[in-house]
């Protein structure tokens, strides 16, 4: 960690990634995985100018009560100012001025299964003018319960940070405990971790493909991709003894070998999966009137997604060539060669195509893995020392990055930022671009953590 | 193209048969009496609130809706509006800044109506149990009539609690059915 003074603190250049407040400190980090802090005084530090450092700076205000000065935008991020009988009064939506504007409002309750926020959008017609996304309804005080606890113990939590992302935000945290007390994990576990995450990356691909082609009503590729889901969960069911795989990942290793049979199963999703996938592709691709709904819808400029440095594959779809495994990048990935794909459109589009091409790359690092699987032990217990860390991990919607001060062995301060922090403006812009009617389509393509941004 | 590959995979893979959970049903049943619950119609339409999950809940029970657990056939299905709903379905810690959404969604709900709470954090608070941001579990701001415990629980759990509601709820004996 690099200690900077308050000009150096706001002139330091690089990608800004996340940034976060303990007692004493404002801390910074950068890419590829750079940290940096300043002091405090009285409680306040001078604010960043990245865009990304924005919600960020509104957090630290709402968990730590911390103020970022000079900062743009102070509206509260998770705070929603409850009286005692727990309601909470809305907050001001601005709209921008002209004949015909009028808002929608959308949530906290959504129409689908998924996790509850609030959209206001402003509208000319069916245009929409601006989206702004309140969040906070999924806050559940995940950092507060992390800290005081050992790092075996608190791993729990770190699993419930994003569940689509249980394994990354799992491997992550392992990360920073293991960084901070200055383990290594043996390589069995290194590489058990990775199968995982590629089988987490393919379930979420697979699935998120399909929902968003059944939210533009071609619900065949909806039902083929969620049976995909389907086997892929229940190969990590039979490999690791867990659908999602939860809690296998603990600081020094995995908490359990893959299981008799295991392999087997996977090998055999695999296979299922990438027999169909062309043929599924191709449907994607010639389907006139579910590309005429996906083309040219949500886009996401390059210039906007470098502004946000965008990691994942809302990133990579405009023009964003950055990915965890690489850069910083972190075992086993070195031994396989991994191509990022990259397109520059930015649209929903784009989005599926990068997604696709990951796919296939999950498929070929898993069989590798399996294939070159290390006979070792598979966890070793952490030491009960000090020292604070840095993790990260790809998850399948980008980087996830863990933050851990540990003193005798017990969790002193945390930080957790799942990619969705970064993404979560992008949803917003990218609803601009387009009609009310796309909004599911644009949410679903990008598909921001909730949870994993309200903690 | 599409035709042979959807043939293809009906074929191949038969789904594996769901059913209630006997001491659920047993449970639920005391307790509707109890309670002179009036019987639902036949076909039940769920709303599916979540207040405060991790979004694995979510992802299980949209599982419940593939090719393999199909839930239609069993005479469930989700809807987007609580004024169609028989079934409220809660996931999630009941975090403080859902609570009013929640009891909104209740309110607006046709009597009667049968609240389930599915996962361990619906239960209890699960891993998030005592947490000061969270009131910790369903039944802590509605009345909850079924809980399926789990984290997540798996689709063929929710849908065995499911068909708990049913079984209790159904008046003639219901035809059998070999699942798809
Ligand atoms: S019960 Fe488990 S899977 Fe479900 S929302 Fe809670 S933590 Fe997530």
């Amino acid at each position: 960690m690099k200690l900077l003074s308050s000009e150096d603190w706001q002139a330091y250049p690089g990608k800004f990634i996340a940034l976060w407040t303990d007692a004493h400190y404002a801390y910074a980090l950068y890419q590829p995985a750079e940290l940096v802090a300043t002091l405090l005084v009285n409680g306040a530090y001078p604010a960043l100018s990245h865009k990304g450092a924005g919600w960020f700076q509104r957090l630290a205000h709402d968990s730590n009560g911390h103020t970022a000065i000079g900062a743009t935008d102070t509206r509260p991020a998770i705070e929603h100012f409850r009286s005692s009988d727990g309601t909470a009064s809305w907050p001001e939506f601005s709209s921008p001025s002209g004949e015909g504007i009028h808002q929608v409002a959308v949530g906290p309750i959504h129409a689908a299964i998924i996790e509850p926020g609030h959209f206001r959008f402003s509208l000319r017609g069916e245009e929409v003018l601006k989206l702004e996304a309140r969040l906070g309804y999924s806050h559940k005080g995940t950092l507060a319960l992390i800290r005081g606890k050992s790092p075996r113990l608190a791993a729990r939590f770190a699993a419930r940070v994003s569940g689509d992302a249980t394994v990354a935000h799992g491997i992550a945290f392992a990360h920073a405990a293991e960084a901070a007390l200055g383990v290594t994990p043996p390589e069995r576990a290194v590489y058990l971790r990775a199968i995982m995450a590629e089988l987490e990356r393919l379930a979420n691909h697979g699935s998120d493909i399909g929902a968003i082609a059944g939210d533009a009503g071609f619900s065949f590729l909806d039902a083929r991709f969620a049976w995909h889901r389907e086997t892929l969960c229940e190969a990590a069911k039979a490999a690791f003894g867990h659908r999602l795989m939860m809690d296998m990942v603990i600081p020094g290793g995995v908490a359990g070998d893959i299981l008799l049979g295991g392999m087997a199963a996977i090998l055999a999703a695999l296979l299922a999966l990438e027999s169909e996938l062309p043929g599924l592709t191709r449907v994607f691709e010639d389907y006139a009137s579910l590309q005429d709904r996906l083309v040219g819808t949500g886009i996401v400029p390059p210039q906007l997604a470098q502004a946000y440095a965008a990691g994942g594959f809302t990133g990579r779809a405009s023009g964003q060539n950055h990915d965890a495994r690489v850069s910083p990048g972190y075992a086993p990935y070195e031994h396989f060669g991994l191509e990022v794909p990259v397109e520059q459109d930015g649209d929903v589009a784009a989005r599926i195509r990068i997604r696709l091409a990951e796919i296939i790359e999950s498929i070929r690092f898993i069989r590798d893995m399996l294939t070159n699987l290390p006979d070792t032990a598979i966890v070793i217990a952490p030491p009960s020392g000090s020292g604070s860390g840095v993790g990260v991990a790809e998850s399948f919607r980008g980087p996830v990055w863990h933050w851990l001060r540990i003193e005798s062995g017990t969790i002193a301060d945390v930080f957790i930022a799942d990619a969705s922090t970064l993404q979560w403006p992008l949803v917003e812009f990218a609803a601009t671009t387009a009609i009310l009617a796309d909004f599911p389509l644009i949410n679903k393509s990008i598909n921001a953590s909730y949870s994993g941004v309200d903690l | 193209m599409v035709w042979k590959t959807l043939a293809r995979h009906f074929i191949s893979h038969p789904a594996p048969p769901c059913k209630a959970n006997d001491a659920a049903v047993a449970a639920l049943r005391q307790r509707l009496a109890a309670a002179g619950h009036k019987k639902l119609g036949r076909s039940l339409a769920i709303r599916h609130v979540a207040a405060g999950s991790c979004n694995g809940c979510e992802l299980e029970l949209r599982a419940t809706q593939n090719l393999v657990y199909d839930l239609t056939q069993y005479g469930l299905s989700f809807t987007p509006s609580p004024r169609h709903a028989d079934i409220l379905l809660i996931t999630g810690v009941a975090g403080g800044n859902m609570l009013t959404a929640v009891r909104q969604a209740r309110e607006a709900m046709p009597e009667p109506v049968l609240v389930i709470a599915v996962g361990d954090c619906a239960v209890d608070g699960g891993v998030f149990k005592g947490s000061p941001a969270i009131t910790g579990g369903a039944d802590s701001i509605l009345q909850v009539d079924l809980v399926v415990a789990g984290c997540p629980p798996a689709p063929a759990q929710i849908i065995e609690g499911l068909l708990a509601l049913l079984e209790v709820n159904d008046t003639a004996p219901r035809p059998v059915r070999v699942p798809r």
